[in-house]
């Protein structure tokens, strides 16, 4: 399956200035694991040393918290899209 | 988004949006719109509001009150610390009860204590620190019922829509305020939510909304648990005003309607005292 990972202004420079790229993987995690194989600086901004998601970032598949869904274990449909974004909003 | 404060750069020519759930009280909307901001009702939940604006704040070059400007947002909540010391003829409350959406209000009251302290303008402990939720929204709640440091996200079904941020920002620095000052987190129902709204309007002649109801409600809990001493000093942060969810207040009196007659309003109404 082929993703489009879309990446936030935050994270953009430790990703080569990238806005969006296309990861290849069947679930969230490996999506990701292939965005930091491309990205390294990427790992310690998106995940914990336990490899889960740092508390104060949030991913979304196809608009939907992954948490609502199977989190870091969701399967992914080709062409859909992840984006990620940094928990700072909200009164 | 919420709404108080907003409008106010309005008058001074700049450019303003305002984004609001689509389904938001209509009072709110109303009392927004009239200031001729660009409202932009979004079709979801605060949560996906709050998600919008952030990836907004990465694609326009705007300011955006509480995502690239929460700093200043969230530092500004401090301003209710100063207020309840000063009221308080400069006094740390023993408690305070603060209704809980993103946690930032909760967590900056402290932060303000805190800082007054540090320059000697107040002595003493931290107050223990209540947090109220909706039970129809509480991540924060739940968390802190279970143990956990992290807030798993819910999807919002309450009338407290003022607090109905299922995915709570700053979520794990109000569990360890909680935890780290004896308080806690608790939620109410919709129903405990109303009778907080009445009683604090019966008691007080404050009419608040929904989010007062909250945390009106979680202070009518924890008294009943007992996990209040009388001597206390309470402080309960009542953050809106009741006339902006009138929908929460509606049909839970009655009216009696009569003809503008001595004898109607004798058969009609019953009187406390007789005459």
């Amino acid at each position: 399956m082929t993703v489009v990972v879309k990446i936030p202004t935050q994270l953009r420079a430790a990703a080569g200035g990238e806005t969006e790229t296309e990861v290849d993987g069947e679930t969230v995690q490996e999506v990701l694991d292939g965005l930091y194989e491309r990205f390294d600086e990427l790992r310690t901004r998106i995940s914990d040393d336990d490899g889960s998601l740092r508390r104060f970032v949030n991913v979304y598949l196809a608009g939907e918290d992954i948490r609502y869904l199977d989190g870091l274990q969701t399967p992914v449909a080709d062409g859909s899209e992840l984006t990620i974004l940094p928990a700072v909003a909200g009164g | 988004m919420r709404l108080d404060g907003q409008s106010g750069e309005l008058g001074r020519g700049l450019e303003s949006y305002v984004f609001i759930p689509a389904d938001l009280e209509e009072q709110k909307v109303l009392a927004t719109g009239v200031y001729g901001t660009k409202l932009v009702a979004v079709e979801g939940t605060y949560d996906d509001v709050n998600r919008l604006c952030t990836e907004l704040s990465a694609e326009r070059d705007w300011a955006f009150v509480n995502v690239n400007l929460r700093p200043y947002y969230a530092e500004g909540s401090k301003t209710l610390a100063f207020e309840i010391a000063e009221q308080l003829g400069w006094e740390l409350p023993d408690r305070c009860v603060v209704p809980v959406a993103s946690g930032s209000l909760f967590t900056k009251i402290a932060k303000g204590f805190e800082e007054w302290r540090d320059l000697g303008l107040l002595e003493g402990e931290l107050p223990r620190m209540n947090g109220a939720q909706a039970e129809g929204c509480s991540p924060v709640a739940t968390a802190y019922a279970q143990g956990q440091d992290v807030c798993r996200p819910v999807k919002p079904n309450t009338i407290a829509k003022s607090l109905a941020i299922g995915n709570p920002a700053d979520g794990p620095y109000a569990l360890d305020l909680a935890r780290r000052t004896g308080g806690g987190v608790d939620a109410v129902s919709d129903d405990e939510i109303r009778a907080g709204i009445a009683l604090l309007a019966q008691t007080t002649g404050i009419f608040t909304e929904t989010a007062g109801g909250v945390t009106t409600a979680v202070l009518t809990k924890l008294a009943a648990q007992g996990d209040i001493d009388p001597d206390e000093r309470v402080v309960l942060v009542i953050t809106g005003e009741g006339l902006k969810t009138l929908d929460a207040v509606r049909d839970t009196f009655e009216t009696y309607s009569i003809a503008p007659t001595v004898e109607a309003f004798a058969a009609g109404v019953p009187e406390a005292v007789s005459v």
